[in-house]
């Protein structure tokens, strides 16, 4: 099961920059990390891919001080290194940058650089000497930044930088960046792999965790694969392959591209016009969207997370309320009122598979049984009476829905929050696609669902299009959105920016859109410099 | 997999809670020179040695079922209402007006329409909160508390100006027509001969209480409306996303826990002073809500945890009787309760959860060890 070139990073040069020996780290019965052992080399990109739930999240944290490990040591440098806490993680030379960034909204570039690093108790000449070091380092790294810019009013990839600024200022040779693109626009994602490879060039040690086969391609030099708390194999990135690492992260052959017939589609299913949405602070999220779908049909949404697909689906699930005009099958929906709501949508053969299914699509503490009446609690099959509501039966269908979508363990009694992530969407896939809705909203349907599951949820949306079904699809995998839609839609700030096709575009030219910009020819490279530090 | 089997979280942790509160009791009583085996022979001998301690200890647990039960309702919507003080206040208005309204000729007439009034004065008391937790966001804690103090008032006015009989000093209502008195223990048990129950409070008032219980049970875990009552108490964001109306859950959930807590008072106003005096209460709705903590919201753990504050209750005036203990002593007692079984939880529930994990990783690898020597 392991590759062709197991640990061929072995012994170049003298000491490792990071070597992990025997590492483990139970949570409770889970064992999060197995026996690890890893070396990366001083001056490389050494990635780590895996799974949601390989467990690279927590030997990252192990390395830089958040979680003890039950076993194991760890070198830096070829000395013996204990990291009892994130400050002798960064005495050590160790850099973080993580998903979710830590930045004072607030303030200003540079104090968010200085915050935890002052020199005094007196701020003033810490500023100072930040200011000068940053200039250094923007000259160094083509890191450049106005450090006077409060973090509120610049972009995600802005920030992102800010945190590399925040490590490098801190001294650290050895910088780790956790999951760095699922905020970014390909363009955004481009710029930071260079900063990446000046940074590498510069004699930096750099750990790139992802999920992402393609980034992993672009831009490591090695790469180690987790699977299940094991590292299963650490190659070359030359000498792999997308599809054998994929192999390594399941443990099996998989499908990168969704086996699908041609789209024959009909009449028009779902018919939006000038759809406006506010959010509760009275700030318009969808700024006049005009849609159709029709039936047998895969629309996708391209977008950048947070421009207004979210409030897309809401609006139509029943969850937020809008103006403008929405048909289905030429019938005017409600968007205020109590026949907006998602009871009325599902009467209407609406169903909708949220984007967030831990918070919206499922009770993480309800059996699996009692999610799958979530929604359809007044389905005359669960109520024998207007009150009573049918526990037996729903369990019954439970366990049939179980099977027919090979969810596992397939025990209705298992509370949701015990399933994996891709067992819970198959859960409320289930109930979904077999209410044979005459148009399905679904949003991120393989966000934190591990290789395995993803195809089978890819497959069973395709055959819901073919048998006739209208399919409103949003992710921000732009790779998903390639496979499986038949037409795209690429929404940015509220709006929808253009319309494609899946044979006819490819991914620079809806990474342009997803940035705001028309694809236009003379409207392409130049541009692009200045996405970063956009809105 | 849960962490814990299921008994432990239910019977398990509770009793742990119990022993450390009832041993921190006993050193208390220690440290002002007691002696706290002695205070706990006066107590159970008091509250459970006879009938007549068990016709009090059961008049307590009724109490402390309805409030204990409205409580749990308007938990499982992740309401907090701590209104039953005021709920019941106004339940037994209600029940007075109903009482005092018609000579009965029956307590089976009276019954129903008291139960009825009681219900709806309840109810109507915990709307008022509700309306305002889902229409403007005031957080139901705050209002329910102040209803609370409105509702101790307007007992107070009612009494003093409507209800008091006309020469009469004491602020309290007329007493209730005979056709209006209630069954006690000792009226049922007569058929044995007349001295069990004698002269205990503990009437007919608890039956209805258990069927209660079965009640709020069915309707929690067998109507749909139970069903999205759980929904939006566990997320309102899905709630939403399923179509549940959060406006409209959290104005019924407090209905039914108004109406609950209202209810109480067909067993103090009605059936055991018959009349309405003030602060006829007597705490009964704030001890319902440790008792919905330590019950865990499960009308069978309700019901456990309203007989233990019923003993604790009985046992403790028992105390303050026959010993030179004080009376503020028990409310001490009970105080540790409510902390460890309420507040500390986690401090009992988290070394005890690792317990099991440690067990259980024992468990796999004494497994995994067996077939390594079967093989050699």
């Amino acid at each position: 099961m392991t590759g062709g070139g197991q640990n061929t990073g072995r012994a170049e040069t003298a000491a490792p920059a990071i070597e992990l020996k025997g590492i483990s780290k139970a949570f409770g019965p889970v064992q999060a990390n197995k026996n690890i052992s890893i070396r990366v080399q001083p001056g490389s990109i050494h990635g780590i891919i895996g799974e949601n739930g390989a467990g690279k999240s927590t030997l990252m944290s192990i390395l830089y001080g958040f979680y003890k490990a039950d076993a194991g040591e760890i070198f830096i440098k070829g000395r013996k290194t204990e990291i009892p806490n994130s400050e002798a993680a960064i005495a050590a030379g160790i850099g973080m940058v993580f998903q979710h960034f830590k930045l004072v909204q607030n303030f200003t570039v540079l104090e968010n650089v200085v915050l935890g690093a002052e020199d005094g108790a007196l701020l003033r000449p810490s500023l100072a000497k930040a200011r000068d070091e940053l200039r250094s380092l923007a000259d160094e790294y083509e890191l450049r930044i106005d450090p006077d810019a409060v973090i509120d009013e610049i972009g995600v990839g802005m920030q992102q930088r800010v945190e590399i600024l925040k490590a490098l200022y801190r001294e650290a040779e050895i910088l780790i960046l956790d999951e760095p693109t699922g905020v970014l626009t390909p363009a955004e994602a481009d710029h930071l792999f260079r900063i990446l490879r000046g940074l590498k060039d510069q004699g930096k040690t750099i750990i790139l965790i992802t999920h992402k086969l393609r980034e992993i391609m672009e831009v490591t030099d090695t790469v180690s694969v987790m699977r299940r708390g094991e590292m299963t194999a650490t190659v070359k990135t030359a000498e792999t392959s997308p599809e054998q690492l994929a192999e390594l992260m399941v443990g099996r052959k998989v499908l990168l591209r969704v086996d699908k017939k041609p789209a024959t589609p009909g009449g028009t299913v779902l018919e939006v016009e000038n759809l406006k949405v506010r959010d509760h602070a009275g700030v318009e999220r969808l700024k006049g969207v005009s849609l159709t779908v029709r039936a047998g049909e895969i629309l996708g949404i391209a977008g950048v997370a947070g421009n207004g697909q979210s409030e897309l689906l809401q609006v139509l699930g029943g969850i937020a309320h809008g103006t403008g005009s929405v048909r289905l099958n030429g019938t005017e929906l409600d968007l205020t009122g109590r026949f907006s709501d998602g009871r009325s949508r599902r009467a209407k053969g609406i169903a909708h598979v949220p984007e967030d299914r831990q918070h919206l699509g499922l009770i993480m503490d309800f059996a699996a049984w009692e999610n799958v009446a979530f929604g359809y609690q007044g389905d005359p099959a669960y109520n024998p009476t207007p009150w009573r509501i049918d526990n037996a039966a729903i369990r019954a269908d439970c366990a049939g829905k179980m099977e027919r979508f090979d969810v596992r363990p397939p025990n209705p009694l298992l509370a949701a929050k015990n399933f994996s992530g891709g067992n819970q969407q198959k859960i409320v896939l289930a109930r979904e696609i077999e209410r044979n809705p005459e148009l399905l909203l679904i949003g991120q349907p393989t966000r934190g669902v591990d290789i395995g599951a993803i195809e089978f949820i890819h497959q069973r949306i395709v055959q819901l299009r073919d048998t006739g079904k209208a399919i409103l699809l949003v992710s921000v995998e732009l790779d998903e959105i390639m496979s499986l839609s038949d037409r795209i839609a690429v929404m940015f700030d509220g709006r929808i920016m253009g319309e494609r096709l899946p044979g006819e575009t490819d991914e620079r030219e809806l990474g342009l859109l997803m940035a705001g910009m028309d694809s236009a020819p003379g409207n392409g490279r130049p541009a692009l410099e200045t996405v970063g530090g956009g809105h | 997999m849960d962490t814990m089997p299921r008994w432990a979280d239910v019977a398990l942790i509770p009793l742990l809670n119990l022993l450390i509160a009832f041993v921190l009791s006993g050193l208390v009583i220690l440290a002002i020179g007691e002696n706290p085996i002695e205070a706990v022979e006066t107590m159970i001998t008091g509250a459970l040695g006879s009938t007549y301690g068990w016709g009090y200890t059961l008049y307590y647990t009724t109490n402390f079922l309805f409030t204990g039960l409205a409580v749990s309702v308007a938990f499982h919507a992740r309401l907090f209402n701590i209104g039953g003080e005021g709920q019941a206040t106004l339940g037994g208005l209600g029940v007075a007006l109903a009482c005092l309204s018609v000579n009965w000729p029956h307590w089976l007439v009276a019954l129903p329409v008291a139960l009825t009034a009681a219900a709806l004065f309840g109810a109507a008391w915990a709307l008022i909160p509700a309306y305002f937790q889902a229409k403007r966001g005031s957080h139901i804690v705050i209002t329910t508390i102040m209803f609370n103090f409105i509702g101790a008032a307007l007992l107070n006015y009612m009494l003093v100006n409507v209800l008091k009989p006309a020469g009469q000093m004491e602020p309290a209502s007329g007493n209730f027509p005979p056709g209006a008195s209630l069954p006690t223990f000792q009226d049922i048990f007569a058929f044995t001969g007349g001295t069990l129950f004698r002269g205990a409070p503990a009437n007919i008032t608890f039956f209805i209480g258990v069927a209660a219980c079965f009640l709020v049970w069915w309707l929690i875990w067998h109507t749909r409306l139970g069903y999205a009552i759980r929904s939006f108490g566990q997320s309102e964001p899905a709630a939403v996303y399923a179509g549940i109306s959060p406006v409209k859950i959290t104005v019924i959930a407090m209905l039914i826990s108004g109406a609950l807590a209202g209810a109480m008072a067909i067993n103090n106003v009605m059936g055991e002073a018959e009349r309405l005096v003030l602060n006829s209460v007597e705490g009964a709705g704030f001890i319902g809500i440790a008792v919905a903590l330590m019950g865990r919201s499960h009308p069978f753990g309700v019901f456990l945890a309203a007989l233990l504050f019923g003993f604790l209750y009985q046992g403790g005036a028992e105390l303050s009787l026959w010993t030179s203990i004080p009376r503020e002593l028990v409310i001490v007692v009970q105080a540790l309760v409510i902390l460890f079984t309420g507040a500390l939880d986690n401090m009992v529930r988290m070394p005890v959860e690792r317990m099991f994990i440690a067990a259980r990783l024992a468990r796999a690898e004494a497994k995994r060890a067996k077939p390594a020597e079967a093989a050699e």
